[in-house]
């Protein structure tokens, strides 16, 4: 699935696969509830999570020593104070929005970039080839080792964080949506041109829909990305509201772990909804007619 | 004097001496010339590799040929491919409506125009499918009735009925012979099956192994409409027989 055949500099291992969608569930079997289906299906994730419990348990208080347990604080601990008292829920949660807010800045301006870009580079190889190479080392510069420079250009606040989550997000929304494009089929474009189709025909009743499947699959991959460099900028960025990943950084200096781990926990509730949503907006757009689409 | 009747003739589809040799220096097709008529359906078979559809192609103007030229009214081109290139994120109907879309025609008129040529290719009832949920042959039918909606005076056919199995292929056949007695357009058709050839067409051309040429021209005696059993009919098997002979040659 080389994607641009002609550019060799552009085979980066560290390309995300452009169709194939890491998280993506199995494809849905009928439900057929039974206990066989209990006991295959809902029972596992069930005893591992038990499992885990048991082995935080046996961590908090069997290996740590008294004055070393806030390392490891038991669960029932981090819901008292994570989840249960309604001051540090509460600032959980607010910071958590501030992130999702700035996510979800960062990819709309990261699908906006990302597709227009996709859709030049898809009507002129000249454009492909002088694009791609820059796309790739942007991808490739680890966002840390451009952080002093973000600061420097856009100050601690805000815009920051949004620049963080663009950078981050933005190669695979390129990459898919590139991929998709140049996925229909010979045999259509020929009938398109058969049909004097113009440019613009061409990509919205053809380029365009063949490339959504490509697209989704970009669009998951890119909004967990964009919730990352969120967290990632609010480590930087402290200026302005407070995001989780100021609120993940206070809570490690100050030795607060229960309060720490409830805010781990639900950034990663955060990951999931985002990936999750994403999902049904893609079964919703294309399931009815792609299959890879059905889960 | 015959070759100025030739020149004089308004064929639908005129090949003028026609020669293509790609870039590669590969010669696909060398001197083909011949006519075909509307009410005519002309059926070149090959071996494969020959050339056949880049004779499709250059009738259509997807291929330039490097000698010779066509005569031929592009603007109601129909042209149906070796897959039925249906657009996955379409139902039937609306698959079946796009070439009228393309060609700017309202909404209501093509509506009409597709519901005419789903009835008449027998898709009634599945105008709401996607394509993931037909068969092969349905999906030739297809492909089939969007050709149709065009109402094109010259109808290409690739090999539309090389990749579904022998019975679905047998239908399509009596299927694709009733929609040309019905609206008795000038037909091309390429195929490498014997009995497809002789079963359809007014008339049989046999082309050569590469570079193609145009070895031998049989003409079907058959009327219309004709009945799957003319299959197993003597004159039928002595004509496929001669034609048979024909490939053979051309094939060494």
């Amino acid at each position: 699935m080389s994607l641009t055949r002609d550019s060799p500099q552009t085979e980066v291992a560290s390309a995300p696969a452009p169709v194939g969608d890491p998280g993506a569930p199995a494809p849905h079997e009928p439900r057929r509830r039974g206990v066989k289906w209990f006991a295959t299906v809902v029972l596992p994730p069930i005893v591992l999570g038990i499992v885990i419990l048991i082995g935080w348990y046996a961590i908090s208080y069997g290996l740590l020593e008294e004055q070393r347990r806030f390392l490891l604080r038991p669960p029932h601990q981090v819901v008292q104070k994570g989840f249960l008292d309604w001051g540090t829920f509460s600032e959980i949660l607010s910071g958590l929005w501030s992130s999702t807010r700035v996510a979800l800045i960062g990819l709309s301006i990261s699908i906006v970039l990302g597709m227009g870009l996709a859709i030049i580079m898809s009507q002129t190889k000249i454009a492909e080839r002088a694009i791609f190479p820059y796309m790739v080392t942007l991808q490739a510069i680890p966002i840390l080792a451009i952080v002093p420079l973000i600061s420097f250009w856009f100050g601690t606040g805000q815009t920051s964080r949004v620049v963080v989550c663009v950078i981050i997000s933005l190669f695979p929304i390129i990459v898919n949506t590139l991929f998709g494009l140049q996925s229909a089929e010979r045999g259509a474009h020929d009938l398109f041109t058969l049909h004097q189709a113009n440019r613009v025909t061409r990509l919205r009743k053809l380029m365009f829909p063949a490339a959504l499947p490509a697209i989704f699959a970009g669009l998951r991959i890119s909004a967990g990305l964009s919730v990352i460099g969120a967290v990632v900028g609010d480590f930087f960025f402290g200026r302005g509201d407070v995001g989780i990943g100021n609120l993940l950084r206070r809570y490690a200096s100050r030795l607060q772990g229960e309060e720490l781990l409830a805010a781990v926990i639900m950034t990663s509730f955060l990951g999931v909804a985002v990936f999750w949503t994403f999902g049904l907006i893609q079964t919703r757009a294309i399931g009815k007619w792609h299959d890879g689409a059905a889960n | 004097m015959g070759r100025l009747l030739q020149t004089t003739t308004t064929g639908s589809l005129v090949f003028d001496d026609i020669g293509m040799v790609f870039p590669d220096g590969t010669e696909a097709v060398r001197s083909a010339s011949f006519t075909v008529e509307r009410g005519e359906f002309v059926t070149v078979v090959g071996p494969s590799g020959c050339g056949k559809s880049t004779l499709l192609k250059i009738a259509s103007g997807l291929l330039e040929p490097t000698r010779g030229q066509v005569e031929v009214d592009r603007s109601r081109l129909g042209y149906v491919f070796q897959d039925a290139t249906l657009l996955q994120w379409r139902t039937v109907q609306r698959n079946v409506e796009l070439l009228a879309e393309l060609h700017g025609v309202p909404r209501g008129e093509r509506k009409q125009l597709a519901d005419d040529a789903i009835e008449m290719v027998g898709l009634k009832g599945f105008e709401h499918h996607y394509p993931k949920s037909l068969s092969g042959g349905m999906k030739m039918r297809c492909s089939l009735a969007r050709t149709l909606t065009l109402k094109p005076p010259v109808f290409l056919f690739d090999e539309p009925f090389g990749a579904v199995d022998e019975i679905t292929r047998e239908h399509l056949n009596e299927e694709t012979q009733r929609l040309f007695r019905l609206e008795g357009f000038a037909g091309l058709f390429i195929t490498h099956s014997i009995s497809e050839a002789v079963f359809l067409s007014t008339r049989v051309l046999v082309m050569s192994a590469r570079p193609g040429r145009l070895v031998a021209e049989f003409e079907v005696p058959f009327d219309y409409p004709r009945s799957p059993d003319l299959r197993f009919d003597p004159e039928f098997a002595k004509l496929s027989g001669e034609v048979s002979h024909a490939l053979r040659g051309a094939h060494s």
